[in-house]
């Protein structure tokens, strides 16, 4: 079966102990994590979890399945195909550049449009608040040319139900 | 008034409506204990194991329909607890479990007898919290018992740190609980369920598939009437035997790698197979492309994770078997498909389940137990025991079956009839165990000998973990690789022929049976059989081992060989060419 990319929101109680047992649930079923956030809502006996993994639509079923029936999981919905809008923090910090290069990076933070929001004589840090795709594409983009000197933290997805447009 | 957490422990329990608790102390457990004691209202049963504990709770529970409830301590109270959660756990029992914890202030500095124990039972129960607060502990406990004992039953595990037990606090229990990430739908689709029928009623070979849901859902004599109505012959897994009595007419047997011809043909060759409570487990389904391929499956389940799960089903319904039945029953109508029936039962006919003849073969064995035992409930462990007894044994409305069925767990039987026998006190009970099996909590002995419970524990002796051996014989050439229970260092190390001059078997059952305090017969001869079973049925209280000593090389027949579709069966089976 295929395997696809899938994005889900939980909410779940705010306990001791229920990002273990969402996260066991993935182990269980040996499926990986891409990428997991988790943050209290406007209840605070309430978390909201954001998370994207890789899976065929059986196991996803079966995962979805077995979010439902969890005590502590409140509501599950599936982000796979419906208009949300999407976010992603990273940060990428660039070493050892010269001033050509630093002059193609303020170039690609322009046209990117990203913030750079620290600096020295070799080093720029670059925060872009994207969509997973976009920052993908960015990587790929800086690995190119700065293979070896980028350094990379993802914070990984969070979403939310879009309202008029989508942005995924 | 403000009360413990113990005391508010004990009154949550009677609230609860908990008569019998199992119950063993420890250091981070011992304020729970004290509050119970000189209690009149709770029976308390001290088992000698927390395993043995666990399964003894699982026996009460599944022989009773009640909430199975046990106590431990913190630490290794908890680990042992965890085969027992497990095998609970699997077939879906109902049971709260406490254990006790170091407390609030202690957890995570690796005290004494701390562990984990939420992190270890996590994946293996239904729901599992430690208190942290004394003012949640009510709700907590009432939680516990709502989550266990509805939806798909399962096992509910509640640590209680040791200040918590202590601290003093509301003496109030409440009457309900609303859990807003928990709301098990039993409700039944009644659209589904006129589909359901009517692919049934165009069908020309049906089948019902009953597992282990029906029995749990009490749904007996709804199946019953259901099958009687439409005339569909049923077929049931290990844990859906005794759905229907196993006598009646349009019973089959049992489906899976050890079930009968007639019912793995049925299952292969049916046009509409109709289930209900089962998981379509590998060990029913052979090999899964070719499980009912031919069929429009329905299948009817309480939990929305076992629906096309292993298999891919046309017709879901999710909802309680017992509630599924009741709405089939209101348009179900006949069928005219005598042809079909008549050629299951000419299957039942040519190739039933057949051993040996000579010496005292296992068939004999159980049938002499069906024999005796007309009103009982009859516990297994796990292994050949299992299996021959889930071959031949006959269960009406008056028997019952209690068997590890999902985690196949080993010392299950003796401890699960102790449980059966203290919440059936009127009925007979009998355990069918082999000679591993049964020193894997034999400890138990003690805990039925000091409770008088007058159970009749048959010890299936073939100096092997049979059905291993039998798989290595086979299957991998004959190496019996450390399977043999009779073995000393003065044996040829690649031993696989067992013959007259094998050491003796350790340990002597009829001895240790007495040195326990109950009554231990040996039987060696097929005519012995009977009356070593009267003798046992006679006891009024004091337990009975009998051991049976076996031919050493017996196997379960038939067998469908790992990888073979269900209809591929190996019928007798006389060593290798």
């Amino acid at each position: 079966m295929e395997n696809k990319k899938r994005w889900i929101c939980l909410f779940v109680e705010n306990e001791i102990g229920v990002l273990a047992r969402v996260s066991g649930l993935f182990s269980s079923k040996s499926y990986n994590i891409d990428s997991i956030t988790v943050g209290t809502t406007e209840d605070t006996s309430i978390s909201r979890m954001t998370i994207c993994f890789t899976s065929d639509d059986k196991t996803f079923e079966q995962i979805k399945k077995q979010f439902n029936r969890s005590v502590e999981v409140i509501k599950v919905v599936d982000y796979t195909d419906i208009p949300i809008h999407m976010k992603e923090i990273l940060f990428i910090k660039v070493n050892h550049c010269s001033e050509k290069d630093k002059k193609e990076l303020f170039r690609i933070a322009d046209i990117f449009d990203i913030s750079i929001i620290d600096y020295n004589y070799s080093s720029i840090l670059f925060e872009c608040t994207q969509t997973e795709d976009r920052n993908n594409a960015l990587i790929k983009l800086l690995q190119e040319k700065f293979l070896n000197r980028i350094e990379i933290t993802r914070g990984g997805v969070v979403a939310t139900e879009a309202i008029g447009i989508s942005n995924r | 008034m403000k009360i413990s957490g113990a005391e508010l422990f004990v009154k949550a329990l009677k609230e609860e409506k908990v008569d019998t608790l199992f119950a063993y102390p420890g250091g981070q457990a011992i304020d729970l204990f004290n509050a119970l004691y000189g209690e009149k209202d709770i029976e308390v049963i001290l088992p000698r194991h927390e395993q043995g504990l666990a399964h003894a709770a699982d026996g009460y529970a599944r022989s009773t329909g009640k909430v199975g409830v046990c106590l431990v301590t913190s630490g290794p109270g908890a680990t042992n607890l965890v085969t027992g959660i497990a095998t609970a756990n699997y077939d879906s029992v109902p049971m709260v479990c406490f254990t006790g914890q170091v407390s609030t202030s202690l957890i995570g500095n690796d005290a004494f007898q701390e562990v984990d124990t939420i992190g270890i039972v996590r994946s293996i129960c239904k729901y599992a919290v430690t208190v942290r607060k004394r003012e949640d502990l009510a709700e907590i406990i009432k939680k516990a018992f709502y989550v266990a004992r509805t939806g798909k039953p399962g096992v509910v595990v509640v640590d209680i740190p040791k200040d918590i037990q202590i601290a003093l606090g509301d003496d109030t229990y409440p009457d309900e609980i609303n859990i807003r990430g928990y709301k098990p739908n039993t409700d039944v689709h009644h659209g589904q369920i006129k589909r359901a029928l009517s692919v049934l009623n165009n069908a020309k070979k049906p089948v019902f598939l009953i597992g282990g849901g029906v029995n749990i859902a009490r749904a007996n004599k709804e199946l019953t009437k259901l099958v009687e109505l439409t005339g569909v012959p049923v077929i049931t897994t290990i844990m859906g035997k005794g759905a229907i009595d196993t006598e009646h007419e349009l019973y089959v047997g049992n489906i899976g790698i050890h079930g009968c011809y007639a019912a793995n043909h049925a299952i292969s060759e049916c046009d509409v197979l109709f289930s209900i409570g089962t998981r379509f487990n590998d060990r029913i389904t052979g090999k899964i492309e070719k499980f009912a391929q031919n069929a429009t499956i329905i299948h009817v389940d309480i939990d929305t994770a076992a629906i096309s799960r292993n298999i891919v089903v046309d017709i879901p319904i999710v909802a309680d078997a017992k509630k599924a039945i009741n709405c089939l029953l209101e348009k179900a109508k006949p069928l005219n498909i005598s042809k079909w029936v008549e050629q299951i039962k000419q299957w039942n006919k040519t190739y039933p389940i057949k051993m040996n003849d000579e010496g005292m073969s296992p068939e004999k064995i159980i049938k002499s137990i069906n024999k005796i035992f007309t009103k009982a409930i009859i516990t297994t462990d796990v292994g050949q025991n299992q299996l021959w007894t889930t071959q031949f044994l006959t269960i009406n409305s008056k028997k019952q079956l209690l068997t590890s069925g999902g985690l196949g767990t080993m010392g299950y039987g003796l401890p699960a009839a102790i449980g059966a026998k203290i919440g059936n006190p009127d009925k007979d009970v009998v355990t069918i165990s082999g000679d591993g099996g049964m020193q894997m909590n034999i400890q138990e002995l003690a805990t039925a000998v000091v409770n008088e419970l007058p159970i009749t524990i048959c010890v299936l002796n073939n100096g092997y973990l049979g059905n291993v051996r039998q798989w290595q014989e086979m299957f991998y050439k004959k190496h019996y690789s450390h399977t043999c229970l009779r073995y000393r260092k003065s044996c040829e190390i690649a031993c696989n022929k067992p013959n007259k001059n094998c050491p003796e078997f350790v340990p002597d059952f009829v001895k240790l049976a007495q040195s326990y305090g109950a009554k231990g017969i040996r039987v060696t001869k097929s005519e012995d059989i009977e009356k070593a079973l009267r003798e046992a049925k006679k006891e009024k209280a004091t337990p009975t081992l009998i051991e049976f000593i076996i031919d050493r090389e017996t196997n379960v027949l038939p067998i469908v060989q790992p990888g073979n579709p269900l209809n591929e069966m190996t019928l007798e089976y006389k060593g290798e060419e």
